[in-house]
């Protein structure tokens, strides 16, 4: 056996086609649960960044914050999880906005908080009020760095999604959990691939969004 | 899990010497991967502040590097390294590494001022001495902010290898999963964040040890 065999044997299965096996219907629950779980923590996370950016306020709290964040194993809290609440994506997505919401957090914390000073205050010269000064001249300023801590959010929840197949949940994580139960190295093996492709995907989706986040004004200045 | 409580106390007391067993084997199969990833950065930054054409198409290879999921990896090595292998979580806990560390080594070579890089040569010091005594200890600062945010996610992740075998503290989540008990799955999460606590400790002593100047500085800098 070798790669080659491994992968057409997967790649050529008709399950792999039609039916809820199927890498479409796999690739569909995988960034389905991806998305929900990035839109809530982006919900959750970046306003409340946005202010204390924009304030200073809670600095070094938001950095130990993510610290803390980035040392909890994804695994244990999927598990936990699901016997805490029951097999379901309500389950799983808790951990998974519980990784990605500090994430966002600091970035979009550090984003304000690095905006030019001199242009906050010219800003605020001209007759800008708080408000717009932090919609106008901050946000703006901090979208390059938002996107970037989008983009570490994103492939790490596609990352820890596929280790929620563990617990029963749907996504490419599937072919992996399930091919190393049943010994079927090909289907494993096939997963992991495609579970490679969306995160490399995933990773120049953000870098051509990237060419744009930055406002024409910003750029070559 | 009607009636059975998070974390029921006599199960910890009673597998005391099993949990030891599982954090140590969780300490080398996370910590080692961290110290190769140094031993690698280390040289292929020296080279990329040498070469400066090699590291910006080395730090977008890392940087897809990083981004691969942990548990692809591992099974993707599996036909190699075997299933259950302290190799097959280990290799790619390394490439992680060096990922984190390499360009924290190239901004910590990068970091001395030509002035201070200028005097050292006027004071006679050759390349080598030069490095030793003047670029490697201005990169301290970086090298440990690399290794905290290296060390960390290293100890989280390699419980992620248990699904393939091999994953110390992150067995006892797929033990208590399997059994729906939660004790175990609660002691893995506080054994693995207490690891990640204590290694961050020891690395910021290290810091104070070996760049003294470096506290005082961050603190003069904010």
């Amino acid at each position: 056996m070798n790669w080659f065999s491994w992968l057409s044997t997967f790649f050529t299965d008709p399950d792999r086609l039609h039916g809820p096996d199927s890498i479409v219907h796999r690739v569909g629950e995988h960034l389905i649960l991806t998305g929900e779980a990035l839109g809530l923590a982006i919900v959750l996370a970046v306003p409340l960044g946005l202010l204390l950016g924009y304030t200073g306020r809670a600095a070094a709290l938001v950095t130990a914050l993510t610290g803390a964040a980035r040392a909890l194993p994804t695994l244990g809290l999927v598990t936990l999880a699901v016997l805490l609440a029951g097999v379901g994506d309500t389950a799983v997505l808790v951990p998974l906005v519980a990784l990605a919401a500090p994430v966002l957090l600091v970035a979009a914390c550090e984003g304000v908080r690095g905006t030019d000073p001199d242009l906050r205050d010219a800003a605020r010269g001209i007759g800008l009020t708080h408000p717009q000064v932090l919609w106008q001249v901050c946000v703006p300023w901090a979208l390059p760095a938002l996107l970037a801590g989008l983009r570490t959010a994103a492939v790490q929840v596609i990352a820890t999604a596929t280790v929620a197949a563990y617990v029963g949940l749907g996504g490419l994580g599937r072919y992996v959990v399930d091919g190393l139960a049943t010994k079927d190295f090909p289907q494993t093996l096939g997963g992991a691939l495609l579970v490679v492709l969306l995160a490399v995907a995933t990773q120049l989706l953000f870098a051509a969004l990237n060419r744009f986040a930055l406002p024409a004004g910003l750029r070559r200045r | 899990m009607d009636g059975e409580p998070l974390v029921r106390w006599r199960w910890i007391g009673d597998h005391l010497g099993y949990l030891w067993g599982l954090l140590r084997d969780h300490a080398v199969i996370s910590l080692v991967p961290v110290l190769i990833g140094l031993a690698l950065a280390l040289p292929l930054g020296l080279l990329c502040t040498r070469f400066p054409r090699l590291y910006q198409p080395l730090a977008a290879v890392f940087n897809v590097v990083y981004a691969l999921p942990s548990l692809a990896v591992f099974v993707v090595l599996i036909p190699y390294t075997g299933l259950a292998t302290q190799a097959t979580v280990m290799i790619p806990l390394a490439c992680y590494a060096l990922a984190v560390l390499l360009p924290t080594t190239v901004d910590g070579l990068r970091a001395v001022p030509e002035p201070v890089r200028q005097a050292a040569t006027a004071l006679g010091y050759g390349p080598w001495r030069r490095l030793a005594a003047v670029e490697l200890p201005s990169a301290v600062p970086y090298l440990v902010a690399g290794l905290r945010v290296a060390a960390v996610s290293s100890i989280s992740l390699a419980s992620v290898g248990a699904l393939v075998g091999r994953g110390g503290l992150g067995y006892l989540f797929i033990d208590g999963f399997q059994r729906t008990f939660p004790t175990p799955i609660v002691a893995g999460i506080v054994l693995v964040a207490l690891l990640a606590l204590v290694t961050d400790a020891v690395l910021l002593l290290a810091r104070r040890l070996l760049a003294p100047w470096a506290v005082r500085e961050t603190v003069v800098g904010r």
